[in-house]
């Protein structure tokens, strides 16, 4: 399986924020990061891959299909996205919670076989322990753990990540990161992340796209875009790209003087 | 840090919770058995409850006498109380989740007020949105515009950048202009008609029938299944609009949906018994405290409590002052306030369990 996204515009209403965006042959079981300063157009670039909005023209493919024209529900059962996280009230507990993402596309009924996804996917998480808390009551970090924990329940093709680390501790950060490439081992999806670290992307992602004003700058493996002087100039800082003694890449950058 | 626990272990602890919140369901039903039927036990003349169940069984079993009072005058009433509190807490539980706002209610909504003016109407000038239906002129009138206030409140959210929180205001506003033009058509009453016009406003069950009864019982048996169905969009609805929305719900279809469901049971609640603030506020408000919200215990159990509360309404509208029979909507605020309070406090947040 793969994803490709081919000649993809979209916006809202009369203001086009995504031009011509073509992303080829993510292969199943590829994390990707997808770079860039602030609207760049990376969520809506998600809300369009999740079909939360419609492109105006371009094809979406997962494997051989065009889903650009399957229902919201259909779409959903291929694709989880995990939008930026915000605060929740609701009286539910966190396996309630994974549960009901589950749910969306499986059925009324509760089965045993929903109940043990659950279960898994929330030890899997490392999240067993707060299975009966209330999601109200959650840390930042845990909260977020749970909403990565409703895209991965679903086991779909593709997963969507909005900012998965942004409310994390450096602890966090890196658990939640490592978690989802085991995860990943499973059922092998595509996962395309929306990440603001560069370093943190250096480290986990197989692939990096740079997008800025709504267009691909630049799209390859991270320790080629990573030592583009793109990136510099895309987030108006000076960057340079070193490799650590034990081999990481990391991403110097500064302000420019 | 993280002690792992096996997935076995979550799911026994899941499945243990899954058989509290029946046992929940369960013990309100009992309650509420209970209240229903000490309810009809109430009244002018006392009965024991095990003479009460007799004549339910067998209605001839202790004379005819008997069967008149429980059958004819007490049942009635004591059904419609039961029926509107469900009602009223069903429609409150949704209105509830598709605002995500804990003040939405029918009352608070605007659409006991506009309830209330067409009564007016229809006592002071006679005046019948529908024409020639006789002695339901009143009854009518409130139904018709307790509806069309549910379907202006349906048109705003069909409106761009109308949020939960506008929607809220939508109906406050709605709430000023029908008290407003309500107070005018007292103005212009006569003092009789005025009498007629607060004593519908406070609230009764004595307009209790069985034709409005089996009316009120198709409603709730269609609508509870209705949302039922829609259970996990609904549920998924809490986690927050956009969250929904990325899991594939809907929205806009779904809030649609079941402001329609909802404008029934609230039209036909109000209608039938006059304003009865605070159940559809306080039924969902217990249930959720109790069972959480998850709607498929949710619904059912806000139901059930809006029915409990209000069958003891009517139960304590007949005890305080024998052979007096008080308005419910005086009741159940003045009662219900202190205990509704009692309660927040007392469990907030942690109850989740």
């Amino acid at each position: 399986m793969t994803l490709s996204i081919e000649g993809v515009r979209a916006g809202y209403g009369n203001v086009q924020v995504l031009h011509n965006i073509n992303i080829q042959n993510i292969r199943g079981g590829a994390f990707v990061g997808l770079i860039g300063p602030n609207a760049a157009g990376k969520s809506t670039l998600f809300k369009t891959l999740a079909g939360l909005l419609k492109p105006t023209s371009g094809m979406i493919l997962i494997g051989d299909d065009d889903v650009t024209h399957l229902t919201r529900r259909d779409r959903s059962r291929r694709v989880a996205y995990m939008p930026q996280a915000f605060g929740c009230n609701a009286l539910l507990t966190v396996f309630e919670s994974v549960l009901l993402a589950l749910k969306q596309t499986t059925g009324w009924r509760v089965k045993s076989d929903n109940l043990d996804r659950v279960s898994d996917t929330l030890s899997a998480l490392g999240l067993s322990h707060l299975a009966g808390r209330g999601i109200a009551d959650l840390s930042g970090g845990q909260a977020q753990m749970v909403a990565v924990a409703q895209t991965i329940v679903r086991t779909p093709e593709v997963i969507l990540l909005d900012e998965p680390t942004s409310a994390l501790d450096l602890h966090h950060q890196l658990s939640i990161m490592t978690s989802i490439r085991t995860e990943m081992g499973r059922f092998k999806p595509v996962v395309m992340a929306a990440l603001h670290d560069l370093n943190l992307a250096a480290k986990f992602c197989d692939r990096l796209v740079l997008l800025r004003e709504g267009k691909i700058l630049a799209d390859g493996l991270p320790e080629d875009i990573l030592a583009l002087p793109d990136i510099g100039e895309t987030y108006r800082v000076q960057t340079d790209l070193e490799r650590t003694q034990r081999g990481a890449l990391y991403v110097d950058a500064r302000l420019p003087a | 840090m993280t002690v792992d626990v096996n997935p076995s272990a979550i799911r026994k602890a899941y499945a243990a919770q899954v058989t509290r919140r029946y046992g929940m369901i369960a013990i309100v039903a009992v309650f509420l058995a209970l209240s229903f039927f000490l309810d009809i036990a109430t009244g002018p003349g006392h009965y024991p409850l095990s003479t009460v169940f007799d004549v339910f069984l067998d209605p001839m079993s202790h004379g005819v006498r008997l069967k008149v009072i429980v059958w004819d005058y007490r049942l009635p009433v004591a059904v419609t109380a039961v029926l509107v509190g469900a009602l009223l807490a069903v429609a409150g539980a949704q209105m509830q989740t598709i605002l995500n706002n804990p003040l939405a209610e029918p009352f608070t909504l605007g659409v006991s007020a506009a309830a209330s003016f067409g009564a007016s109407l229809a006592i002071v000038l006679g005046f019948s949105v529908i024409p020639a239906v006789g002695p339901f002129l009143v009854t009518t009138n409130a139904f018709v515009f307790a509806l069309m206030t549910c379907g202006f409140i349906l048109f705003a959210t069909r409106l761009k950048g109308v949020g939960s929180e506008t929607m809220i205001l939508f109906g406050i506003a709605i709430f000023f202009t029908f008290s407003a033009l309500l107070a005018l058509m007292q103005y212009l009453a006569s003092e009789d008609q005025i009498a007629r016009i607060v004593f519908w406003m406070m609230g009764s069950l004595s307009r209790a029938s069985w034709e409005k009864i089996a009316l009120g019982a198709l409603l709730l048996g269609l609508a509870i299944p209705f949302s039922l169905l829609r259970t996990w969009p609904m549920t998924a609805l809490r986690m927050g609009e956009a969250t929904a929305e990325s899991m594939g719900v809907d929205v806009g279809r779904l809030r649609v949906e079941m402001l329609v469901c909802i404008s029934l049971l609230a039209a036909t609640a109000v209608s039938f018994v006059g304003t009865v603030g605070f159940v559809g506020l306080v039924g969902p408000h217990i249930a959720r405290l109790l069972v959480g919200e998850d709607q498929r215990y949710f619904v059912p159990l806000s139901a059930l409590v809006g029915a409990l509360v209000l069958s003891l309404t009517s139960l304590i509208s007949k005890s305080i002052t024998p052979g007096i029979i008080y308005p419910i909507g005086i009741i159940t605020s003045l009662i219900g306030v202190p205990v509704f309070i009692s309660i927040i406090l007392s469990t907030r947040r942690e109850k989740l369990s």
